[in-house]
């Protein structure tokens, strides 16, 4: 039985062993053990396809599908917030236009899927989805729910700190990014091993949220800032539409 | 820059990567119909189910999709990118075109992204179409690396399995200007 002294003396002996990315072998979570290569990445220029990334545009996305507390026919559960940020390139050029999609749990720590188990209340009035695309700024914008922290079987008593899933596009195909956001001074930080599989702590800190009190609006809701950098891209300025 | 760290996509993808017929850049009645599909394996050789798979690709004249729609598919328009999550026993598969190459001479490829529980990070990798194109990656590989980049060709078909570890363990790519 893997108990979390166990797995934090895993972390605290990975700590500081990687670069600014997670590494694909760490065996504090488990079920990275048979799903990461042991080869090297092999580094190659993109060509062709590569350099161009999908499209999508309004019809592809509802404005609707960026309130995720209007998907149902009431009001859901939970402390209701706004997360807004800027996504730029690895130049400091804003990516206008492009798909952001997330997905989380409710307030009570419990997703909308057939295999979550944790016993805590679905609340039928939230799914925990959206989508949105950024504007001509790259800012993004979602109306949702604070989710809660939950339980999983990586070891004994493992808890996910409250995070977010974001996935993102660039402009080039190369800059494709899943990750996760996460609240300040959330307790669980050190304990969990899919943010610290991040081993470098100023880049840990980038997946961390602001709260910002220029965005809460009076007696209705909270308000975080999460800016989010892509990759550089690899196309030249002639190439831009 | 501070470019943002990956994160794996957990247990939970599905609620939030799921798209309504993501898996067909074409109908699969069209004339021109291929099925694209693998699995994608762990390194004891188990299918992984809890995985996604994303394609981008030119059309089967070469040219790369610029319109947007890459989502909303309206049966007629080719946009080149798809979505397909493994099922119970790790399989993916796209209806879709067999690309032509980008520019002349050159062997054509299918980009592909791949996400999973466990897997901390995205990783990227070629799907080639076989050929005799010269090729500054395939060429630069052993044959036993080179091999797991190319496609076997099957009646309306191809076939791609994806090896995260292993025998066979499929060749990953990263590209300049990415964090490492």
């Amino acid at each position: 039985m893997t108990t979390q002294a166990d797995i934090s003396r895993e972390i605290d002996e990975l700590r500081g062993s990687g670069g600014p990315q997670p590494r694909l072998d760490y065996p504090p979570y488990r079920s990275s053990v048979l799903r990461h290569p042991t080869r090297d990445r092999q580094l190659v220029d993109p060509e062709g396809v590569e350099l161009w990334a999908p499209c999508f545009g309004h019809a592809d996305v509802a404005a609707t599908e960026a309130d995720l507390t209007i998907q149902r026919s009431g009001e859901p559960l939970g402390e209701r917030m706004v997360v807004t940020g800027r996504i730029t390139d690895g130049e400091g050029r804003p990516v206008r236009n492009q798909l952001v999609e997330i997905w989380q749990a409710n307030a009570s720590g419990r997703y909308w899927h057939q295999r979550d188990q944790h016993p805590a209340p679905l609340d039928p009035n939230f799914v925990g989805a959206g989508r949105c695309l950024t504007d001509s700024d790259g800012v993004y914008s979602f109306q949702t729910i604070k989710p809660g922290a939950y339980p999983w079987r990586n070891h004994v008593n493992a808890w996910r700190p409250a995070h977010i899933h974001f996935s993102l596009f660039g402009t080039d195909f190369t800059q494709r990014l899943v990750t996760q956001m996460y609240f300040p001074g959330d307790p669980l930080f050190d304990l969990d091993p899919i943010y610290q599989s991040i081993t470098d702590p100023k880049a840990r800190e980038l997946l961390v949220a602001t709260y910002d009190h220029d965005l809460t609006t009076p007696e209705y809701r909270l308000g975080y800032r999460w800016d989010i950098v892509l990759s550089g891209t690899h196309r030249t300025p002639l190439e831009e539409e | 820059m501070s470019i943002a760290p990956g994160q794996t996509v957990g247990p939970f993808l599905h609620l939030g990567l799921t798209v309504e017929g993501g898996n067909l850049l074409v109908p699969p009645g069209h004339p021109d119909a291929v099925r694209l599909h693998g699995r994608v394996l762990d390194g004891a050789g188990a299918g992984v189910p809890d995985s996604a798979i994303e394609i981008w690709q030119a059309d089967g004249s070469g040219r790369v999709p610029r319109a947007t729609g890459s989502l909303h598919r309206d049966g007629f328009t080719f946009t080149g990118w798809g979505r397909s999550q493994t099922d119970g026993d790790g399989n993916y598969w796209f209806s879709t075109l067999v690309p032509g190459a980008t520019s002349p001479g050159r062997r054509p490829f299918i980009a592909v992204t791949v996400f999973a529980r466990g897997l901390t990070d995205r990783l990227f990798t070629r799907a080639y179409l076989p050929g005799d194109e010269p090729d500054p990656l395939l060429d630069g590989l052993e044959p036993g690396l080179r091999d797991t980049l190319i496609v076997s060709r099957e009646e309306r078909g191809l076939l791609f399995d994806i090896h995260l570890q292993g025998e066979g363990e499929t060749v990953f790519l990263s590209y300049p200007r990415q964090a490492r």
